[in-house]
C-alpha cells in the first residue's frame, strides 16, 4: 500500500488531510471514474428505496391483526416426500451469491485485458442471474398455486401477499435489468469493445473496462439486497 | 490501493496535454501555480440536425431552456387553476361549472404542479443545467446522454400528469398530500384514473430525476476545472448540489408510497387501507396503515421544500453580492449553513403530522429539530443582509426581487416558528394560516428567487437585457399583491376560517371573512396576470432588447467568462478556464476595477487588498 500519486498531488495523511484532499480542487474522489463515482451515488439513492420498502414491510407487518404466516412453513419445498423449510431459497442464494463471485473475477481479468476470461465470466453472471430469476419465477408460481395473492393469502395476513410479491418482485426487477445488461456487456466483452474504445450505441462514448466493474458494482448491491430480503422474509 | 490507481490511470489517463503549464510566465511564476489537470478533456457528442441539435439535445445548457420552458408552461396550468380557485373563494358560484369536486381537483393539482412540476424542476432541472457545467467551469455534464433522457423522462411524466385532466373521472382531488385512504376510495374525485395517473406521473419524474440528479452531483464532485476547489464554488452550486442530494435521498420514499398506493388501487393489496365500513358494508380492504403513507409522503415532502429553497438561498447569494458590488459575507458560514440545513431537513417530517394521531413525544422531538433548523436559517439572513450592509447597491430589477426575497422569506419563515410548535399548530393546522405561510416561505419566495435569476442570466442565455421599465412593474406588482393575497390570510386563519373548503355557506365567522375574501381573490388574479408581463419582456426583449455583450453585470463567476456569449457546446472554446480565486473578490481595496474575475491569476492582483481564498 503506497499513497498514490496524481501528478504531484500527495494524499495527505489523517483527518485534516483527508478535509484538504476532499476539498481540493477538480475531482472530491481522486483517481475515480465518473461512471464508478456515478454507480455509487445510485446505489445509495436505490437502498433508501429498498430501505423503505422494508420499514413499510416491518410496520405494515407490526400493523395487521391477523395473524403472519410462518415463513418455514410457507417457504418449504417438498423433496423425496419431506418438506424441507428453505431449500429453493437456500439453493437461490447460493446461486445469486455465486454470481457475484464471478463477477468480482471479471472484474479482475477485465483490466488485465484478459478479453475471452473477462468475457466468459460475465457471462456465467449473467446466466446465474437468470437461474435465479428462474427459480423466483418458480417460487412465485408455487405460491400463486397455493393461494397466495397479493390481496389475500390462505395461510394468514393478506399483507404477507403483497409485501412478499411487491418486494421480491422490485428485487427481481433489478436482477433482470441486471441480466440484460450482463448479456450485453459479455456481447461486448467478446467483440471486443473495450479493447478498441468501440462507441456506444446510444451514449457514443467510448468503451472502456471499467464499464464491468460499475456493472459488477450494481451486481454486488443488488446481491447484497437480496441478503436484507431473504433475512427479512424467510428468517423473521 | 496502488492497483487501483493504476487502473484508473488507464481508463481516464492523466492529462498532459490539457496541462497548459502551472506558471503564468509572469514576474513570480510560483505565485499562479495550479495543479495540473487530472482528467483529460471531455469527450462531446456535437448535434448535426435539428433533432440532435435541439430535440434530444445532449448540451446540458439546451438541457436546461427545454427543462425551464416546459416547467413555465406547468408553472401557468397551476396559476390558472389557482385562479379558478380564488373566483370560487372570492366570488361563490361566479365560474358557472366549477362543482365541489372541480375545486378540490384543482386544490390537488395546484399543489402538485407547483411543488414538484414547477418549482423543483425549474430550479435543479432548468437553473441546474444551465448553470452547474458553466459554473464550475466543466465543459458539459459528465453523462449529456443521460442528462437528455432526463428531460425527456420529466417531459413523458407531464405529459402524463396532464392527461389526467381528460381521463373519466378526472384528476384526483384527494389533496396534494394523497392521503389514503381517502384518495383511492370511490366519491374521491379522480378515484377512477386521476390518482393512477399521478403516481405514474410521480415515479416516472423520480426516475427522470434521478438520471439528471446523478449528472449534477458527479459534475460538482468530479468534474471541476483547474483550480475549482469546493470552497471557490459559487454559492448557488453549493445550494443547487445539497438540493440535488437531499432530492436523491426524499425522492425514493415518494417513488415508494406511489408505487404502494397505486398497488392498492390496482391490485386490492391493502397497505395503506384499514378495514373501512361503508354504508354499513365492510369493504374489501383491511389491516393496512395510512398513518405509514403519511411518514412515507412527508420523509418525502418536507426534505422536498429545502430541495426548493436551498436553490434559491444559493442563487440568492450570488445575486445580492454580485449586485452590492460586495463580497457574500461568512462564505463559509453559508456553505455550511446550506450543508446543515439540508442534513436537518431529513429529521422534521413528522412536524406535519402533528393532528394525525401519532405520539405526542414524537411531536415534541419533531417540534425541537424543526426550531434547531432555525438557526442555520436565520444565519443565512443575517449573512444577506451584512452582505448588503455599506455595499454599492444597483438598485435594478435584479436587487429588486432579492430584497423582496429577503423580506418574505423572514416573513415566512416567523410564521413556520408558529406553526412548529404542537401546541400552536394544533387550533392552526388545515385553517389558512398554514396556506399562508408555506405560500409566502415556500411559494412566493423561491418565486422571487426565479424571477431576480431570470432578469440576471437572461442577458447570458439570449445575449440581451431585459427591459428594465417592465421588470420594475412587474416586480411591484407581484410584491405588492401578493402580500395583498396573503397576508390577510394570516388573519382568516386566526379566525379559524379551514382550507380546502369549497364554501363558507353560512358560518357565522364568514360575514367577516367575505369581504376579504373578495379582496384577496382580486389581488390574486391581478398578481397572476402581472406574470405575463415577464412573458411579454422575454418574447420582445429576444429580439430588440439592448445587446448585453460579455459580463455585463461584472460578475467574477465563470459562467459570465466563457469566450462566446452566449456560451457555445462545450462552453470554453480551446481551453479550460483555470480558477485562482473565489467568486466574490467584489470591491477589492487597490484593484482597478471593483470586480476581480475568478480566473485573474495573483500576479496581476499582487499590489490589491485581496486575501488568498
Amino acid at each position: 500500500m503506497s499513497d498514490p500519486k496524481i501528478d504531484g498531488l500527495e494524499l495527505k495523511p489523517g483527518f485534516k488531510g483527508m478535509a484538504e484532499d476532499t476539498g481540493s480542487d477538480q475531482t472530491m474522489f481522486k483517481g475515480v471514474h465518473w461512471g464508478k463515482a456515478m454507480m455509487w451515488i445510485f446505489l445509495l439513492s436505490d437502498t433508501f428505496i429498498f430501505s423503505c420498502f422494508l420499514i413499510s414491510y416491518m410496520k405494515g407487518r407490526g400493523s395487521t391483526p391477523v395473524e403472519w404466516p410462518n415463513p418455514s412453513e410457507v417457504f418449504a419445498l417438498d423433496a423425496f416426500g419431506v418438506p424441507v423449510p428453505l431449500l429453493l431459497i437456500a439453493i437461490m442464494t447460493f446461486v445469486l451469491i455465486t454470481s457475484s463471485g464471478t463477477m468480482a473475477l471479471a472484474v479482475k481479468y477485465g483490466y488485465e485485458k484478459n478479453r475471452k476470461m473477462c468475457g466468459w465470466l460475465v457471462l456465467a453472471t449473467a446466466i446465474g442471474g437468470l437461474t435465479f430469476v428462474g427459480m423466483q419465477a418458480f417460487e412465485w408460481s408455487k405460491l400463486i398455486h397455493e393461494g397466495v395473492r397479493p390481496w389475500e393469502n390462505p395461510f394468514g395476513a393478506a399483507q404477507f401477499g403483497s409485501f412478499f410479491f411487491m418486494i421480491t418482485g422490485f428485487h427481481g426487477t433489478h436482477v433482470s435489468i441486471g441480466v440484460i445488461f450482463l448479456f450485453i456487456y459479455a456481447y461486448k466483452v467478446f467483440a471486443g469493445h473495450y479493447d478498441d474504445q468501440k462507441r456506444g450505441w446510444f451514449t457514443s462514448m467510448k468503451g472502456d473496462y471499467v464499464e464491468i466493474e460499475i456493472l459488477g458494482l450494481y451486481w454486488h448491491f443488488v446481491d447484497l439486497v437480496w441478503v436484507f430480503i431473504f433475512a427479512f422474509f424467510y428468517l423473521w | 490501493m496502488s492497483e487501483d490507481f493504476n487502473n484508473n490511470k488507464t481508463i481516464q489517463a492523466q492529462s498532459s496535454e490539457t496541462l497548459t503549464g502551472g506558471g503564468g510566465g509572469g514576474l513570480t511564476p510560483d505565485m499562479d501555480y495550479v495543479r495540473p489537470a487530472e482528467v483529460t478533456d471531455q469527450d462531446l457528442y456535437h448535434g448535426h440536425s435539428f433533432i440532435t441539435k435541439w430535440v434530444f439535445c445532449q448540451d446540458a445548457k439546451v438541457i436546461g431552456v427545454q427543462y425551464f420552458l416546459l416547467a413555465t408552461f406547468t408553472g401557468v396550468v397551476g396559476l390558472i387553476l389557482s385562479w379558478l380557485m380564488r373566483l370560487q373563494l372570492g366570488f361563490p358560484g361566479a365560474a358557472g361549472f366549477m362543482t365541489a369536486e372541480h375545486y378540490y381537483q384543482f386544490v390537488t393539482m395546484h399543489g402538485m404542479i407547483m411543488v414538484v412540476y414547477f418549482l423543483t424542476a425549474l430550479f435543479l432541472g432548468g437553473f441546474g443545467n444551465y448553470l452547474i457545467p458553466l459554473m464550475v467551469g466543466a465543459r458539459d455534464m459528465v453523462f449529456p446522454y443521460l442528462n437528455m433522457v432526463s428531460f425527456w423522462s420529466f417531459f413523458v411524466a407531464v405529459a402524463v400528469l396532464m392527461a389526467s385532466f381528460f381521463v373519466p373521472g378526472g384528476p384526483t382531488g384527494a389533496g396534494w398530500t394523497l392521503y389514503p385512504p381517502q384518495t383511492i376510495l370511490e366519491g374521491t374525485p379522480g378515484s377512477e384514473y386521476g390518482i393512477l395517473l399521478m403516481c405514474l406521473s410521480l415515479i416516472l419524474f423520480v426516475a427522470g430525476f434521478t438520471m439528471g440528479g446523478l449528472n449534477y452531483l458527479i459534475t460538482v464532485l468530479q468534474a471541476r476545472t483547474r483550480g475549482m476547489t469546493l470552497m471557490r464554488m459559487p454559492l448557488t452550486v453549493w445550494g443547487i448540489f445539497t438540493a440535488t442530494v437531499l432530492a436523491m435521498l426524499a425522492f425514493p420514499a415518494l417513488l415508494v408510497g406511489a408505487l404502494m398506493m397505486s398497488l392498492d388501487k390496482v391490485l386490492g393489496t391493502s397497505f395503506f387501507m384499514p378495514t373501512i365500513l361503508k354504508a354499513g358494508e365492510v369493504l374489501e380492504y383491511g389491516g393496512g396503515s395510512p398513518i405509514l403513507f403519511q411518514h412515507l409522503f412527508w420523509f418525502f415532502g418536507h426534505p422536498e421544500v429545502y430541495i426548493v429553497a436551498l436553490p434559491a438561498f444559493g442563487i440568492i447569494s450570488d445575486l445580492i453580492s454580485v449586485h452590492a458590488r460586495k463580497n457574500i459575507f461568512g462564505y463559509r458560514m453559508m456553505v455550511w449553513a446550506i450543508v446543515g440545513i439540508g442534513a436537518l431537513s431529513f429529521f422534521v417530517w413528522a412536524h406535519h403530522m402533528y393532528v394525525s394521531g401519532m405520539n405526542p413525544w414524537f411531536g415534541f422531538f419533531f417540534a425541537t429539530t424543526t426550531l434547531i433548523i432555525a438557526v442555520p436559517t436565520a444565519m443565512k439572513v443575517y449573512n444577506w443582509i451584512l452582505t448588503l450592509w455599506k455595499g454599492n447597491i444597483r438598485m435594478n430589477t435584479v436587487m429588486l426581487w432579492c430584497l423582496g426575497f429577503i423580506v418574505t422569506f423572514v416573513n415566512g419563515g416567523i410564521t413556520g416558528i408558529f406553526l412548529g410548535n404542537v401546541s400552536v399548530d394544533v387550533p392552526l393546522s388545515d385553517t389558512y394560516f398554514v396556506v399562508a405561510h408555506f405560500h409566502m416561505v415556500m411559494g412566493i419566495a423561491p418565486l422571487m428567487v426565479i424571477m431576480g435569476a431570470i432578469y440576471h442570466w437572461f442577458p447570458l442565455v439570449a445575449g440581451r437585457f431585459l427591459d428594465e421599465k417592465l421588470g420594475k412593474w412587474h416586480f411591484w406588482t407581484t410584491f405588492l399583491g401578493a402580500y395583498s393575497i396573503y397576508f390577510p390570510m394570516h388573519y382568516l386563519g386566526f379566525i379559524g376560517v379551514p382550507r380546502r373548503y369549497f364554501e363558507m355557506y353560512d358560518s357565522p365567522y364568514m360575514t367577516s371573512a367575505v369581504g376579504m375574501n373578495e379582496f384577496i381573490s382580486l389581488a390574486a388574479f391581478l398578481v397572476g396576470a402581472a406574470q405575463f408581463i415577464l412573458i411579454y419582456n422575454i418574447i420582445k426583449t429576444l429580439k430588440t432588447g439592448k445587446p448585453a455583450g460579455k459580463n455585463p453585470w461584472k460578475a467574477n463567476s465563470l459562467e459570465w467568462l466563457t469566450p462566446t456569449v452566449p456560451p457555445e457546446h462545450g462552453n470554453w472554446g480551446d481551453r479550460l478556464p483555470v480558477v485562482h480565486r473565489w467568486p466574490y473578490d467584489f470591491s477589492v481595496p487597490g484593484a482597478k476595477e471593483d470586480y476581480i474575475t475568478q480566473t485573474t491569476p495573483p500576479s496581476e492582483v499582487v499590489n490589491t487588498g485581496v486575501e488568498k481564498t
